[in-house]
Protein backbone atom coordinates (compact mmCIF):
# COMPACT_ATOMS: atom_id res chain seq x y z
CA UNK A 1 0.00 0.00 0.00
CA UNK A 2 1.84 3.40 -1.14
CA UNK A 3 1.83 6.16 1.67
CA UNK A 4 -1.29 8.49 1.52
CA UNK A 5 -1.61 11.94 1.97
CA UNK A 6 -4.80 13.51 2.54
CA UNK A 7 -5.82 17.36 3.12
CA UNK A 8 -9.38 18.26 3.76
CA UNK A 9 -10.59 22.00 4.40
CA UNK A 10 -13.99 23.14 5.25
CA UNK A 11 -13.60 26.43 4.05
CA UNK A 12 -15.19 26.27 0.31
CA UNK A 13 -15.38 29.64 -0.21
CA UNK A 14 -16.86 30.59 -3.87
CA UNK A 15 -14.25 31.23 -6.56
CA UNK A 16 -11.61 29.90 -4.43
CA UNK A 17 -12.26 26.69 -3.78
CA UNK A 18 -11.68 23.83 -4.75
CA UNK A 19 -8.96 25.81 -6.72
CA UNK A 20 -8.71 29.80 -7.06
CA UNK A 21 -10.97 31.07 -10.41
CA UNK A 22 -11.46 34.68 -8.98
CA UNK A 23 -10.50 35.79 -12.48
CA UNK A 24 -12.24 34.64 -15.50
CA UNK A 25 -12.84 36.04 -18.79
CA UNK A 26 -12.57 39.84 -18.07
CA UNK A 27 -8.84 39.35 -17.02
CA UNK A 28 -7.77 37.39 -20.29
CA UNK A 29 -9.91 39.89 -22.36
CA UNK A 30 -8.62 42.66 -21.18
CA UNK A 31 -4.82 41.52 -21.22
CA UNK A 32 -5.23 40.27 -24.74
CA UNK A 33 -6.78 43.84 -25.88
CA UNK A 34 -4.53 45.91 -23.98
CA UNK A 35 -1.32 43.75 -25.31
CA UNK A 36 -2.45 44.00 -28.68
CA UNK A 37 -3.02 47.66 -28.52
CA UNK A 38 -0.01 48.22 -26.33
CA UNK A 39 1.79 46.02 -29.62
CA UNK A 40 -0.43 48.44 -32.37
CA UNK A 41 0.91 51.53 -30.15
CA UNK A 42 4.79 50.73 -31.01
CA UNK A 43 4.04 49.82 -34.64
CA UNK A 44 2.65 53.35 -34.71
CA UNK A 45 4.75 55.34 -33.00
CA UNK A 46 7.80 53.51 -35.12
CA UNK A 47 6.17 54.77 -38.38
CA UNK A 48 5.23 58.54 -37.03
CA UNK A 49 9.33 58.14 -36.08
CA UNK A 50 10.49 57.26 -39.04
CA UNK A 51 8.32 59.67 -41.01
CA UNK A 52 5.93 57.09 -42.56
CA UNK A 53 3.30 59.08 -42.14
CA UNK A 54 4.60 61.56 -45.42
CA UNK A 55 2.53 58.50 -46.73
CA UNK A 56 -1.17 59.10 -47.09
CA UNK A 57 -2.02 55.25 -46.01
CA UNK A 58 0.28 55.13 -43.63
CA UNK A 59 -1.35 52.36 -40.91
CA UNK A 60 -0.39 54.95 -38.74
CA UNK A 61 -3.61 56.56 -39.41
CA UNK A 62 -5.93 54.22 -38.50
CA UNK A 63 -4.28 52.04 -35.90
CA UNK A 64 -5.13 54.74 -33.01
CA UNK A 65 -8.71 55.09 -33.97
CA UNK A 66 -8.93 51.01 -33.64
CA UNK A 67 -6.48 51.16 -30.45
CA UNK A 68 -9.06 53.66 -28.57
CA UNK A 69 -12.41 51.36 -29.27
CA UNK A 70 -10.27 47.84 -28.44
CA UNK A 71 -8.46 49.54 -25.31
CA UNK A 72 -12.05 50.82 -24.13
CA UNK A 73 -13.31 47.23 -25.09
CA UNK A 74 -10.23 46.12 -22.98
CA UNK A 75 -10.95 48.32 -19.71
CA UNK A 76 -14.76 47.80 -20.01
CA UNK A 77 -14.29 44.34 -19.65
CA UNK A 78 -12.27 45.17 -16.61
CA UNK A 79 -14.65 47.32 -15.04
CA UNK A 80 -16.55 44.47 -15.48
CA UNK A 81 -15.09 42.30 -13.50
CA UNK A 82 -14.59 44.69 -10.53
CA UNK A 83 -16.69 43.60 -7.73
CA UNK A 84 -17.20 46.91 -6.12
CA UNK A 85 -17.53 49.04 -9.44
CA UNK A 86 -19.02 52.35 -7.53
CA UNK A 87 -15.82 52.69 -5.83
CA UNK A 88 -13.62 52.41 -9.19
CA UNK A 89 -12.76 56.26 -8.60
CA UNK A 90 -10.85 54.96 -5.79
CA UNK A 91 -8.07 53.86 -8.48
CA UNK A 92 -7.34 57.58 -8.77
CA UNK A 93 -6.96 59.34 -5.62
CA UNK A 94 -3.67 57.31 -5.06
CA UNK A 95 -0.78 56.02 -6.49
CA UNK A 96 0.80 52.82 -5.34
CA UNK A 97 4.30 51.84 -5.82
CA UNK A 98 4.21 48.55 -5.33
CA UNK A 99 1.00 47.98 -6.75
CA UNK A 100 0.87 47.39 -10.67
CA UNK A 101 -2.39 47.46 -10.83
CA UNK A 102 -1.90 51.35 -9.29
CA UNK A 103 0.88 50.93 -12.34
CA UNK A 104 -1.58 50.03 -14.94
CA UNK A 105 -4.81 52.67 -13.72
CA UNK A 106 -2.00 55.55 -14.50
CA UNK A 107 -0.11 54.14 -17.39
CA UNK A 108 -3.97 54.40 -19.04
CA UNK A 109 -4.32 57.41 -18.29
CA UNK A 110 -1.80 58.49 -20.22
CA UNK A 111 -2.18 55.78 -23.09
CA UNK A 112 -5.06 57.92 -24.14
CA UNK A 113 -3.36 61.08 -24.77
CA UNK A 114 -0.90 59.57 -26.91
CA UNK A 115 -3.18 57.60 -29.18
CA UNK A 116 -5.90 61.09 -29.33
CA UNK A 117 -2.29 63.01 -30.49
CA UNK A 118 -1.45 60.37 -32.97
CA UNK A 119 -5.33 60.58 -34.28
CA UNK A 120 -4.89 64.39 -34.53
CA UNK A 121 -1.60 64.01 -37.10
CA UNK A 122 -4.27 63.49 -39.38
CA UNK A 123 -7.80 62.73 -38.53
CA UNK A 124 -10.26 60.54 -40.52
CA UNK A 125 -12.82 62.54 -42.80
CA UNK A 126 -15.59 61.30 -40.97
CA UNK A 127 -14.11 63.15 -38.14
CA UNK A 128 -13.14 66.48 -39.69
CA UNK A 129 -16.97 66.64 -41.54
CA UNK A 130 -18.50 66.56 -37.87
CA UNK A 131 -15.57 69.07 -35.88
CA UNK A 132 -13.90 70.58 -39.02
CA UNK A 133 -11.63 72.50 -35.74
CA UNK A 134 -9.81 69.10 -35.91
CA UNK A 135 -7.94 70.31 -38.87
CA UNK A 136 -6.21 73.06 -37.90
CA UNK A 137 -4.78 71.26 -34.95
CA UNK A 138 -3.92 68.61 -37.48
CA UNK A 139 -1.99 71.28 -39.54
CA UNK A 140 -0.31 72.88 -36.37
CA UNK A 141 1.46 69.40 -35.75
CA UNK A 142 2.33 68.89 -38.65
CA UNK A 143 4.15 72.37 -38.90
CA UNK A 144 6.53 70.79 -36.51
CA UNK A 145 7.77 67.58 -37.78
CA UNK A 146 10.12 66.83 -34.36
CA UNK A 147 6.63 67.40 -32.44
CA UNK A 148 5.25 64.29 -35.12
CA UNK A 149 8.77 62.77 -34.12
CA UNK A 150 7.75 63.25 -30.10
CA UNK A 151 4.40 61.64 -30.65
CA UNK A 152 5.69 58.20 -31.97
CA UNK A 153 8.34 58.39 -29.50
CA UNK A 154 5.30 59.13 -27.02
CA UNK A 155 3.35 56.54 -28.69
CA UNK A 156 6.13 53.47 -28.58
CA UNK A 157 7.51 54.13 -25.01
CA UNK A 158 3.65 54.37 -23.31
CA UNK A 159 2.98 50.77 -25.35
CA UNK A 160 5.70 49.25 -24.21
CA UNK A 161 4.83 50.13 -20.54
CA UNK A 162 1.04 48.88 -21.46
CA UNK A 163 2.03 46.01 -23.04
CA UNK A 164 4.57 45.05 -20.38
CA UNK A 165 2.67 45.70 -17.26
CA UNK A 166 -0.18 43.52 -18.26
CA UNK A 167 2.43 40.77 -17.53
CA UNK A 168 3.79 42.16 -14.41
CA UNK A 169 0.75 42.73 -12.89
CA UNK A 170 0.29 38.47 -13.17
CA UNK A 171 4.23 38.37 -12.40
CA UNK A 172 4.26 39.61 -9.34
CA UNK A 173 2.19 37.35 -7.73
CA UNK A 174 4.54 34.69 -5.88
CA UNK A 175 1.34 32.67 -4.54
CA UNK A 176 0.96 32.02 -8.42
CA UNK A 177 4.20 29.83 -9.15
CA UNK A 178 3.21 29.56 -12.94
CA UNK A 179 2.85 33.58 -13.11
CA UNK A 180 5.74 33.95 -11.01
CA UNK A 181 8.49 34.37 -13.35
CA UNK A 182 9.81 38.07 -14.37
CA UNK A 183 10.10 36.78 -18.38
CA UNK A 184 5.88 36.98 -18.30
CA UNK A 185 6.40 40.29 -19.17
CA UNK A 186 8.46 39.85 -22.72
CA UNK A 187 6.30 36.96 -23.00
CA UNK A 188 3.09 39.42 -23.26
CA UNK A 189 4.94 42.24 -24.84
CA UNK A 190 6.10 40.21 -27.97
CA UNK A 191 2.94 38.44 -27.97
CA UNK A 192 0.92 41.84 -27.97
CA UNK A 193 3.16 43.24 -30.74
CA UNK A 194 2.88 39.35 -32.82
CA UNK A 195 -1.32 39.94 -32.53
CA UNK A 196 -0.58 43.59 -33.35
CA UNK A 197 1.48 43.07 -36.54
CA UNK A 198 -1.04 40.63 -37.62
CA UNK A 199 -3.62 42.98 -37.17
CA UNK A 200 -2.36 45.45 -38.64
CA UNK A 201 -0.90 43.69 -41.63
CA UNK A 202 -4.57 42.60 -42.49
CA UNK A 203 -5.83 46.22 -42.70
CA UNK A 204 -3.00 47.55 -44.18
CA UNK A 205 -2.95 49.58 -47.08
CA UNK A 206 0.36 50.25 -47.74
CA UNK A 207 2.04 47.10 -49.71
CA UNK A 208 4.97 48.11 -47.94
CA UNK A 209 4.02 48.18 -44.19
CA UNK A 210 1.82 44.97 -45.18
CA UNK A 211 4.80 42.96 -46.36
CA UNK A 212 7.15 44.51 -43.38
CA UNK A 213 4.35 43.48 -40.58
CA UNK A 214 4.24 40.25 -41.59
CA UNK A 215 8.29 39.56 -41.57
CA UNK A 216 8.14 41.15 -38.19
CA UNK A 217 5.36 38.81 -37.12
CA UNK A 218 7.75 35.67 -37.98
CA UNK A 219 10.21 37.51 -35.94
CA UNK A 220 7.96 38.40 -32.52
CA UNK A 221 6.85 34.44 -33.33
CA UNK A 222 10.71 33.52 -33.41
CA UNK A 223 10.88 35.35 -30.38
CA UNK A 224 7.78 33.89 -28.48
CA UNK A 225 9.01 30.46 -29.02
CA UNK A 226 12.51 31.30 -27.17
CA UNK A 227 10.77 32.99 -24.22
CA UNK A 228 8.58 30.24 -23.64
CA UNK A 229 11.43 27.93 -23.68
CA UNK A 230 13.32 30.36 -21.04
CA UNK A 231 10.06 30.64 -18.99
CA UNK A 232 9.96 26.56 -18.46
CA UNK A 233 13.61 26.55 -17.99
CA UNK A 234 13.13 29.17 -14.92
CA UNK A 235 10.50 27.56 -13.85
CA UNK A 236 11.45 23.41 -14.46
CA UNK A 237 14.89 24.34 -12.44
CA UNK A 238 13.14 26.32 -9.85
CA UNK A 239 11.06 25.09 -6.86
CA UNK A 240 8.53 22.01 -6.52
CA UNK A 241 5.51 24.41 -7.14
CA UNK A 242 7.22 26.16 -9.71
CA UNK A 243 7.95 22.45 -11.26
CA UNK A 244 4.49 21.08 -10.80
CA UNK A 245 3.65 25.15 -12.67
CA UNK A 246 5.14 24.28 -16.03
CA UNK A 247 3.85 20.88 -15.90
CA UNK A 248 0.51 22.24 -15.87
CA UNK A 249 1.37 23.51 -19.10
CA UNK A 250 3.82 20.53 -20.39
CA UNK A 251 1.91 17.49 -19.94
CA UNK A 252 -0.86 18.16 -17.37
CA UNK A 253 -4.97 19.49 -17.83
CA UNK A 254 -3.47 22.69 -19.54
CA UNK A 255 -0.97 20.70 -21.92
CA UNK A 256 -3.42 19.87 -24.53
CA UNK A 257 -4.84 23.13 -25.36
CA UNK A 258 -1.43 24.82 -24.81
CA UNK A 259 0.59 22.38 -27.28
CA UNK A 260 -2.73 22.60 -29.87
CA UNK A 261 -3.70 25.93 -29.81
CA UNK A 262 -1.28 28.33 -27.91
CA UNK A 263 1.88 26.89 -29.60
CA UNK A 264 0.69 24.78 -32.45
CA UNK A 265 -1.97 26.99 -34.09
CA UNK A 266 -1.20 30.00 -32.55
CA UNK A 267 2.87 30.39 -33.07
CA UNK A 268 3.99 27.13 -35.61
CA UNK A 269 1.29 26.95 -38.10
CA UNK A 270 1.06 30.79 -38.83
CA UNK A 271 4.88 31.07 -38.66
CA UNK A 272 5.10 28.03 -41.28
CA UNK A 273 2.37 30.17 -43.56
CA UNK A 274 3.62 33.50 -43.14
CA UNK A 275 7.43 32.37 -43.83
CA UNK A 276 6.58 30.76 -47.20
CA UNK A 277 3.84 33.85 -48.04
CA UNK A 278 7.32 36.46 -47.51
CA UNK A 279 9.74 33.96 -49.28
CA UNK A 280 6.48 34.50 -52.27
CA UNK A 281 6.32 30.88 -51.55
CA UNK A 282 2.23 31.12 -51.39
CA UNK A 283 0.34 34.46 -51.45
CA UNK A 284 -0.84 36.38 -47.93
CA UNK A 285 -4.34 35.34 -46.78
CA UNK A 286 -5.95 36.23 -43.78
CA UNK A 287 -5.70 32.80 -42.40
CA UNK A 288 -2.05 33.17 -40.80
CA UNK A 289 -3.17 36.42 -38.99
CA UNK A 290 -6.12 35.55 -37.94
CA UNK A 291 -4.80 32.34 -36.19
CA UNK A 292 -1.68 34.37 -34.70
CA UNK A 293 -5.10 37.01 -32.99
CA UNK A 294 -6.64 34.29 -31.48
CA UNK A 295 -3.29 32.43 -30.65
CA UNK A 296 -2.89 35.96 -28.63
CA UNK A 297 -6.46 35.26 -27.01
CA UNK A 298 -6.53 31.79 -26.08
CA UNK A 299 -2.23 32.43 -24.75
CA UNK A 300 -4.02 35.11 -22.27
CA UNK A 301 -7.03 32.55 -20.98
CA UNK A 302 -4.42 29.87 -20.73
CA UNK A 303 -2.06 31.89 -18.41
CA UNK A 304 -4.94 33.12 -16.55
CA UNK A 305 -6.56 29.99 -16.06
CA UNK A 306 -3.89 27.68 -15.04
CA UNK A 307 -1.49 30.60 -13.23
CA UNK A 308 -4.65 30.60 -10.63
CA UNK A 309 -4.36 26.69 -10.51
CA UNK A 310 -0.84 26.54 -9.75
CA UNK A 311 -0.55 27.06 -5.99
CA UNK A 312 1.71 25.87 -3.08
CA UNK A 313 1.06 22.88 -1.11
CA UNK A 314 -0.34 22.98 2.15
CA UNK A 315 1.00 20.15 3.73
CA UNK A 316 3.14 20.03 6.93
CA UNK A 317 3.21 16.51 8.23
CA UNK A 318 6.91 14.69 7.64
CA UNK B 1 4.26 48.39 19.24
CA UNK B 2 2.76 45.01 19.76
CA UNK B 3 2.93 42.20 16.93
CA UNK B 4 0.05 40.24 17.36
CA UNK B 5 -0.38 36.79 15.96
CA UNK B 6 -1.71 33.47 17.16
CA UNK B 7 -0.30 30.17 18.70
CA UNK B 8 -2.43 27.18 17.56
CA UNK B 9 -2.29 23.63 19.47
CA UNK B 10 -2.56 21.03 17.08
CA UNK B 11 -2.18 18.18 19.28
CA UNK B 12 -5.85 20.10 21.18
CA UNK B 13 -7.99 20.76 17.94
CA UNK B 14 -10.61 18.86 17.79
CA UNK B 15 -11.84 20.61 14.03
CA UNK B 16 -15.13 20.86 16.14
CA UNK B 17 -15.80 24.16 13.92
CA UNK B 18 -16.72 26.00 16.98
CA UNK B 19 -14.20 29.04 16.21
CA UNK B 20 -15.98 29.21 12.70
CA UNK B 21 -19.35 29.02 14.39
CA UNK B 22 -18.21 31.85 16.73
CA UNK B 23 -16.53 34.10 13.54
CA UNK B 24 -19.86 33.74 11.46
CA UNK B 25 -21.74 34.90 14.41
CA UNK B 26 -19.47 37.77 15.74
CA UNK B 27 -18.34 39.03 12.11
CA UNK B 28 -21.99 38.52 10.19
CA UNK B 29 -20.28 36.31 7.60
CA UNK B 30 -22.57 35.26 4.81
CA UNK B 31 -24.18 31.96 4.66
CA UNK B 32 -21.47 30.09 1.98
CA UNK B 33 -18.41 32.17 3.26
CA UNK B 34 -15.75 31.69 6.21
CA UNK B 35 -12.91 33.67 7.53
CA UNK B 36 -11.80 30.86 9.32
CA UNK B 37 -11.69 26.82 8.39
CA UNK B 38 -10.60 23.55 9.85
CA UNK B 39 -8.07 22.11 7.73
CA UNK B 40 -7.10 17.64 8.36
CA UNK B 41 -4.02 16.19 7.13
CA UNK B 42 -3.58 12.87 6.94
CA UNK B 43 -0.20 10.96 6.28
CA UNK B 44 1.37 8.05 6.12
CA UNK B 45 1.15 3.93 5.21
CA UNK B 46 -1.44 2.12 6.99
CA UNK B 47 -1.63 1.59 10.51
CA UNK B 48 0.72 3.76 10.69
CA UNK B 49 -0.95 6.98 9.95
CA UNK B 50 -0.33 10.73 11.50
CA UNK B 51 -3.30 13.22 11.58
CA UNK B 52 -2.64 16.76 12.04
CA UNK B 53 -6.09 18.92 12.66
CA UNK B 54 -5.68 22.78 12.53
CA UNK B 55 -7.82 26.04 12.66
CA UNK B 56 -6.85 28.49 9.67
CA UNK B 57 -7.40 31.97 8.74
CA UNK B 58 -5.66 35.11 7.25
CA UNK B 59 -1.76 34.32 8.82
CA UNK B 60 -1.42 38.38 9.56
CA UNK B 61 1.63 38.10 7.64
CA UNK B 62 4.54 39.89 8.48
CA UNK B 63 5.27 40.21 4.35
CA UNK B 64 2.43 41.14 2.99
CA UNK B 65 2.04 40.69 -0.71
CA UNK B 66 -2.07 41.43 -0.51
CA UNK B 67 -1.06 44.76 0.64
CA UNK B 68 1.27 45.50 -1.78
CA UNK B 69 -0.49 44.58 -5.18
CA UNK B 70 -3.44 46.72 -3.72
CA UNK B 71 -4.06 49.38 -6.42
CA UNK B 72 -5.85 51.97 -3.78
CA UNK B 73 -4.59 51.41 -0.26
CA UNK B 74 -7.66 49.68 0.95
CA UNK B 75 -5.06 46.46 2.09
CA UNK B 76 -3.57 47.87 4.90
CA UNK B 77 -1.77 47.24 8.07
CA UNK B 78 -3.56 48.70 10.89
CA UNK B 79 -1.94 50.74 13.24
CA UNK B 80 -2.16 48.30 16.41
CA UNK B 81 -0.41 44.90 16.07
CA UNK B 82 0.78 44.60 12.78
CA UNK B 83 -2.99 43.55 11.82
CA UNK B 84 -3.76 43.41 8.09
CA UNK B 85 -6.93 44.77 7.20
CA UNK B 86 -9.12 46.20 4.26
CA UNK B 87 -11.13 49.00 4.08
CA UNK B 88 -14.20 48.16 2.36
CA UNK B 89 -14.95 51.86 1.34
CA UNK B 90 -11.58 51.83 -0.53
CA UNK B 91 -11.50 48.17 -1.81
CA UNK B 92 -12.81 48.17 -5.48
CA UNK B 93 -13.33 44.69 -5.64
CA UNK B 94 -10.26 43.97 -8.13
CA UNK B 95 -9.35 40.47 -6.61
CA UNK B 96 -5.81 41.54 -6.95
CA UNK B 97 -5.11 40.69 -2.91
CA UNK B 98 -7.57 37.40 -3.50
CA UNK B 99 -4.98 35.84 -5.89
CA UNK B 100 -2.20 37.82 -4.15
CA UNK B 101 -2.15 35.59 -1.19
CA UNK B 102 -0.42 32.20 -1.07
CA UNK B 103 -2.82 30.62 1.37
CA UNK B 104 -6.09 31.31 -0.46
CA UNK B 105 -7.56 32.99 3.11
CA UNK B 106 -9.39 36.35 1.18
CA UNK B 107 -12.87 35.62 -0.46
CA UNK B 108 -15.05 38.27 -2.16
CA UNK B 109 -17.68 39.40 -0.20
CA UNK B 110 -21.13 39.39 -1.28
CA UNK B 111 -20.99 43.35 -1.23
CA UNK B 112 -18.23 43.75 -3.40
CA UNK B 113 -15.28 44.08 -1.39
CA UNK B 114 -12.44 42.03 -0.35
CA UNK B 115 -12.85 40.03 3.29
CA UNK B 116 -10.73 37.49 5.47
CA UNK B 117 -10.24 37.42 9.15
CA UNK B 118 -9.49 41.28 10.97
CA UNK B 119 -8.31 39.31 14.37
CA UNK B 120 -11.54 40.46 15.86
CA UNK B 121 -9.61 44.26 16.26
CA UNK B 122 -12.78 45.35 17.09
CA UNK B 123 -12.85 43.30 20.68
CA UNK B 124 -9.17 42.79 20.85
CA UNK B 125 -8.71 47.13 20.94
CA UNK B 126 -11.72 46.75 23.63
CA UNK B 127 -9.37 44.44 25.70
CA UNK B 128 -11.15 40.92 24.92
CA UNK B 129 -10.11 37.86 22.95
CA UNK B 130 -10.97 37.12 19.18
CA UNK B 131 -14.20 35.60 19.23
CA UNK B 132 -12.84 32.39 17.75
CA UNK B 133 -9.80 32.21 20.58
CA UNK B 134 -12.58 32.77 23.03
CA UNK B 135 -14.95 30.07 22.53
CA UNK B 136 -12.65 26.97 22.17
CA UNK B 137 -13.62 24.72 24.09
CA UNK B 138 -10.48 22.75 24.10
CA UNK B 139 -8.83 26.12 24.65
CA UNK B 140 -5.66 25.15 21.23
CA UNK B 141 -5.70 28.56 20.53
CA UNK B 142 -3.71 31.44 22.01
CA UNK B 143 -3.72 35.16 21.13
CA UNK B 144 -1.21 37.73 21.84
CA UNK B 145 1.93 40.02 21.42
CA UNK B 146 4.60 37.99 19.58
CA UNK B 147 7.18 40.56 20.56
CA UNK B 148 6.86 40.07 24.14
CA UNK B 149 8.78 37.66 25.32
CA UNK B 150 6.74 37.52 28.89
CA UNK B 151 3.36 36.80 26.73
CA UNK B 152 1.48 33.31 26.59
CA UNK B 153 2.14 32.76 23.30
CA UNK B 154 5.74 33.65 22.97
CA UNK B 155 6.59 31.60 25.93
CA UNK B 156 4.61 28.91 24.34
CA UNK B 157 6.90 29.07 20.87
CA UNK B 158 9.84 28.79 23.34
CA UNK B 159 8.40 25.80 25.10
CA UNK B 160 7.15 23.83 22.25
CA UNK B 161 7.82 22.50 18.51
CA UNK B 162 5.83 24.57 16.21
CA UNK B 163 5.24 24.95 12.50
CA UNK B 164 4.11 27.41 10.25
CA UNK B 165 2.00 27.40 6.87
CA UNK B 166 3.90 27.28 3.53
CA UNK B 167 7.11 28.58 4.72
CA UNK B 168 8.68 28.51 1.39
CA UNK B 169 5.94 31.38 0.52
CA UNK B 170 8.20 33.60 2.52
CA UNK B 171 5.50 35.61 3.79
CA UNK B 172 6.25 35.27 7.70
CA UNK B 173 3.09 34.25 8.60
CA UNK B 174 2.09 35.20 12.69
CA UNK B 175 0.12 32.16 13.30
CA UNK B 176 1.74 29.48 14.86
CA UNK B 177 0.80 25.87 15.26
CA UNK B 178 2.19 23.11 18.05
CA UNK B 179 2.84 19.59 17.25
Amino acid sequence: MNELLELTTTRNNPHVDPSMAMWEWQIPVYLFLGGMVAGMMIIAGYFLFSGRHKESNCSCFFIPIVSVVLLSLGMFALFLDLAHKLYVWRLYTTFQFTSPMSWGAWILILVYPALIANILIKPAKWMTDRIPKLNEYSKKINDHPFLVKNIGIANMILGMMLGAYTGVLLSTMGSRPLWNTSLLWVLFLVSGLSAAAAFVHLFAKNKYESELLAKADNGFLIIELFVFVMIFLGLLSSARPHIEAAHLLLSGAYAPVFWVFVIGIGIIVPLIIQLLAVNHKVSHTAIAPILVIVGGLILRFVIVSAGQYSHWFNAHLH
Amino acid sequence: MPRYGMVIDTRKCVGCQDCVIACKTENNIPEGYNRDWIVTEAKGKFPDIQLEIRTERCNHCSETPCVSCCPTGASHIHDVGGVVLVEHNMCIGCKACVEACPYDARFIHPDGYADKCTFCIHRVEKGQKPACVEVCPTYCMYFGDLDDPNSEVSKLLQSRKWHINLPDAGTQPNIFYLV
